[in-house]
């Protein structure tokens, strides 16, 4: 088996909101895969496609090699899901979780120990607390555990670290590296756009549409104006100099610095920078950058966006 | 196997560790049960009883000491024809008239049958079931004790009047209506709430993914019911006959077995509930709203369904509470068998695999 | 430094033998924007709650918008404003008429409520859709929408818990500029966040774990102090040694 999910063209509407649109992409076997997006991009829907919780309108999906709607219960045996609510129950412990789990799935928790030794290990003195008084690092861990639990070939992880902290969310994709490395293949959607670096692949999701599929290194050469990261003391009112400018495509805060874009592919940025002394801004530096992730899926967003309008406008 | 018990487990889990749940699920039957049970022997304490007798023999004279020499009823003077008594209850003089029909221990010599009528203020229906009942008890002892002895007496029939309201025959009524009830509550709406439940956290998703069938879910969530329900059952029957001595006058293991039908049909109804909607809440208002109320309303539990106006009758009978207070009350009160009642149990039946059959087709492998 | 809008001094919280927030001083001048961070359990939501009003302090002594946390919480409810990404509007209500409900809530009178909504609904570009139910607009716009009405009565000080959760990367910097835009006019604004770039646009920066503040500085004093590259390195640095913040 070369691909673990191949997607071709799935759509999906509730009423009259379309909530995939024609997307197809495919993972690989023992691939660390992507799907970054915002809430509402329809991440979730495709992961209940492929989970085989909702059917399709249009397209079709093969997991392991069998079809998401013919084969549903084969795969429902062989893949690991985790659902994007933290979805154990909550006035069950630790352990109680994990055993249910494992006995529905049809497994015990002693076949599959090494499996998730790692993640539960962190568990264990836990392990007689009710999960709803986890943290939600903690939490996070154990819905891995469990979705693992019966040795699956292919895990969903439908946001698995939205509102963990930093630290957790770091350990959380340590671990997800790890089963990686034992074969697993993995398929992990996210909001969080510095996480798209540790994935193998990512796809960019966007109002129901794959905008962009690529490593993420490869990803990054789809932004192909020039970027300069500016620096000044006041941020704010450097976003809005940076706006009234007139050579100004786009300017955004960016952690520490701003990142600009210039409507002309040969800005120099001496000239950025001694508009800004002139502008008040005596200790103005402009530097050229290259673009991150980040950086790209906003231009991808952006010209999504301008795209949509102008069917919109062909349509009407 | 090994999935199906571990899932029950789990259920159990749930219902001992909401502390509140547990409580109403296992105190609710006891706390009703006492409320309903002593508030109606509260209300029998003192009853003023009139008597209007048309014979003046042996026997109705005895009946009357037999009656006002047990403590609960207070002789309130006598009577010289039926026209003096609404003018009595209306003045709160009396709240009943026991009347005894002309030549009574002579009829009964010789027919084996004589009449009285035992006519009570019906503006407090609940009084007026409880005193009738109360009457009929002291009457049905004394014959017994008669026959015992050298005397030879076929029986009296007693005429109940409930006059304002004439109806009812019972005094155990609540024991019936408060059965199907809690079944109503406990087993409808508790696994409608539980399947809900599982829905809006999101665990159901997993549960769908693990491979389990629906039929496995389904049957998973109604043991732990089941159980529960019945425990209810037997607690209910032996409370009121320990505590209140309510007889159950036919078999045991009927009424038990006619029970576990009961709960089977309000189990189903609480999943077909389920696959209709996705929210605890709005479970919780249909269960409320589309069955418990009509349980104890158009059941028979309260307002005897031959006083309803013709349409609530219709209606009435698509209420499975209502067969199931037939069966009751006729198993416990009159010691009826399932010759007299296969009739009302196959209706109970055919509802039961109706809502099964519906709400295994509706329970999706799929969300949505 | 200008007017203090949040002064703590030692505050505490206990639940039981367990202390969820251990004497914690700080204090935030009017139009800081201030970054309230901390990993999962650290105390940060239990210290949110004691400013806001909801929850009696144990010990120490705080005032939040000149008012006293103890003696003062329905005071302190009417003077600040708060936007939770879990709790914020009704979804099915429109935007006209959470404006509506919320402007009755906080007090404000019908022809307040009326001129002020136009206002929010024309600068949110929302006049269009100020009849829609909100379950039916994107989840951006609401935010902003939330954010707005949350300071509808003129607070000086609003509390914005995660209200960037899950946004797209564009939708939350235009929420930063509203930010930016409130601090401007004198607002303070005290913000908690997951997002550590989102750290960075902050004047100050409290870090919070196991209950007490490790660190408060502005962010580029921070990164100097941890020789760190970023805030996401400062943030592990502090808090991985963290030893309740996974239980």
């Amino acid at each position: 088996m070369k691909q673990a999910v191949v997607a071709e063209g799935l759509s999906k509407s509730f009423g009259a909101v379309e909530a995939l649109k024609a997307a197809s992409f495919s993972v690989s076997g023992a691939e660390l895969f992507g799907l970054i997006g915002a809430d509402g991009a329809g991440k979730t829907t495709l992961f209940r496609i492929l989970a085989t919780l909702l059917l399709p309108d249009s397209g079709k999906a093969t997991l392991l090699d069998l079809d998401t709607v013919a084969g549903y219960r084969q795969i429902r045996t062989r893949i690991g899901y985790m659902p994007g609510r933290f979805s154990l129950y909550q006035d069950l412990s630790v352990e109680e979780n994990l055993n249910f789990f494992a006995t529905v799935f049809g497994a015990t928790v002693e076949e599959n120990y090494e499996l998730i030794r790692d993640i539960y290990a962190q568990l264990e003195p836990f392990r007689k607390r009710r999960a709803g008084q986890l943290s939600g690092g903690m939490k996070q861990k154990l819905a891995l555990s469990c979705a693992l639990v019966h040795r699956p070939e292919l895990l969903l992880l439908d946001e698995p670290t939205t509102g963990v902290d930093a630290v957790s969310r770091q350990e959380f994709w340590q671990m997800l590296r790890r089963l990686k490395s034992q074969g697993i293949t993995i398929l992990v959607s996210t909001p969080y756009m510095d996480e798209a670096s540790l994935c193998d692949r990512v796809a960019f999701m966007q109002d129901g549409r794959i905008l962009a599929i690529d490593t993420p290194q490869g990803i990054t050469k789809l932004f192909t104006k020039p970027l300069f990261a500016v620096r000044a003391s006041d941020k704010h009112r450097l976003i809005i100099e940076l706006r009234s400018f007139e050579h100004t495509r786009s300017a955004y805060a960016f952690g520490s610095s701003v990142h600009y874009t210039d409507r002309r592919s040969d800005a120099a940025p001496e000239e950025l920078a001694a508009w800004l002394r002139s502008r008040g801004f005596g200790d103005a530096t402009v530097e050229r950058i290259a673009p991150g992730i980040e950086d790209t899926f906003m231009a991808l967003m952006e010209n999504g966006a301008a795209q949509s309008r102008k069917e919109e406008a062909g349509d009407g | 196997m090994k999935r199906f018990i571990a899932f029950v487990r789990k259920e159990f889990y749930h219902i001992v560790r909401d502390r509140r749940t547990a409580a109403i699920l296992f105190g609710m039957p006891i706390l009703q049960l006492l409320l309903f049970g002593y508030a109606i022997r509260n209300e029998i304490s003192e009853v003023r009883t009139g008597i209007l007798d048309y014979s003046h023999d042996v026997v109705t004279e005895a009946l009357s000491d037999k009656l006002f020499s047990s403590g609960t009823f207070r002789y309130a003077g006598s009577l010289a024809s039926e026209k003096e008594i609404p003018a009595a209850f209306a003045s709160g003089k009396m709240n009943e008239v026991v009347v005894f029909e002309p030549g009574f221990a002579g009829r009964l010599q010789k027919d084996g049958v004589a009449h009285m009528q035992i006519v009570t203020d019906g503006s407090d229906p609940n009084v007026s079931r409880t005193v009738t009942g109360y009457t009929e008890s002291v009457v049905r002892d004394y014959l017994s004790e008669q026959r015992d002895g050298s005397v030879q007496f076929a029986g009296v029939e007693v005429v109940p009047v409930m006059m304002f309201n004439p109806s009812l025959k019972s005094v155990y009524l609540f024991v019936p209506g408060l059965m199907a009830m809690l079944l109503m509550l406990v087993s409808a709406l508790m696994t409608s709430i539980s399947i809900t439940r599982e829905k809006e956290s999101g665990t159901m998703e997993l549960l769908l993914v693990s491979s389990l069938r629906p039929a496995q879910i389904i049957v998973g969530k109604v043991v732990p019911y089941l159980l529960l329900s019945f425990i209810n059952v037997v607690t209910v029957v032996a409370l009121a006959f320990f505590v209140f001595g309510v007889p159950c006058r036919g078999s045991v293991a009927l009424l038990f077995a006619e029970s576990l039908l009961f709960i089977m049909t309000a189990l189903s109804l609480g999943i077909l509930i389920s696959t209709i909607t996705d929210s605890q809440q709005v479970a919780m208002m249909i269960s409320l709203a589309g069955l418990l109320l009509p349980t104890v309303l158009l059941s028979g539990f309260i307002f005897p369904i031959s006083s309803m106006p013709v349409p609530l009758q219709v209606i009435s009978n698509i209420i499975p509470a209502r067969w199931y207070l037939v069966i009751v009350r006729a198993v416990m009160l009159k010691g009826a068998g399932i010759a007299e009642l296969w009739r009302e149990t196959l209706v109970l039946l055919a509802m039961t695999l109706f809502f099964m059959a519906a709400s295994v087709r509706k329970f999706s492998e799929r969300l949505q | 430094m200008g007017e203090q809008v949040i002064q703590t001094e030692k505050l505490t919280k206990r639940f039981g033998n367990f202390t969820a927030v251990d004497e914690i001083s700080f204090s935030v001048s009017a139009g800081e924007i201030f970054g309230f961070l901390g990993a999962n359990g650290a105390g940060k939501t239990t210290a949110m709650k004691m400013l806001t009003g909801l929850l009696a302090p144990t010990s120490g002594s705080a005032t939040v918008a000149g008012f006293d946390v103890y003696r003062q919480t329905e005071s302190i409810k009417r003077g600040i404003g708060y936007m939770s990404q879990r709790f914020s509007l009704y979804d099915d209500l429109t935007p006209r008429e959470n404006i509506r409900f919320f402007g009755g809530i906080y007090g404000l009178g019908k022809r307040e409520i009326a001129e002020k909504g136009e206002r929010l609904l024309d600068s949110l570009d929302l006049t269009e859709a100020a009849d829609t139910r909100l379950a039916a607009l994107p989840l951006g716009w609401k935010q902003k929408l939330a954010f707005s009405v949350a300071l509808l009565h003129e607070p000086k000080l609003v509390f914005l818990d995660e209200p960037t959760g899950g946004v797209d990367p564009l939708t939350r910097r235009r929420f930063w500029d509203m930010i930016y835009q409130t601090a401007a006019s004198g607002v303070t604004v005290f913000v908690t966040t997951h997002y550590m770039d989102e750290a960075e646009y902050c004047d100050r920066v409290s870090i919070m774990v196991d209950g007490r503040i490790a660190a408060l500085d502005t962010p580029e004093a921070l990164k100097r102090n941890f020789d760190a590259a970023d805030m996401n390195d400062v943030f592990i640095r502090l808090a991985r040694p963290a030893k309740r913040g996974e239980a």
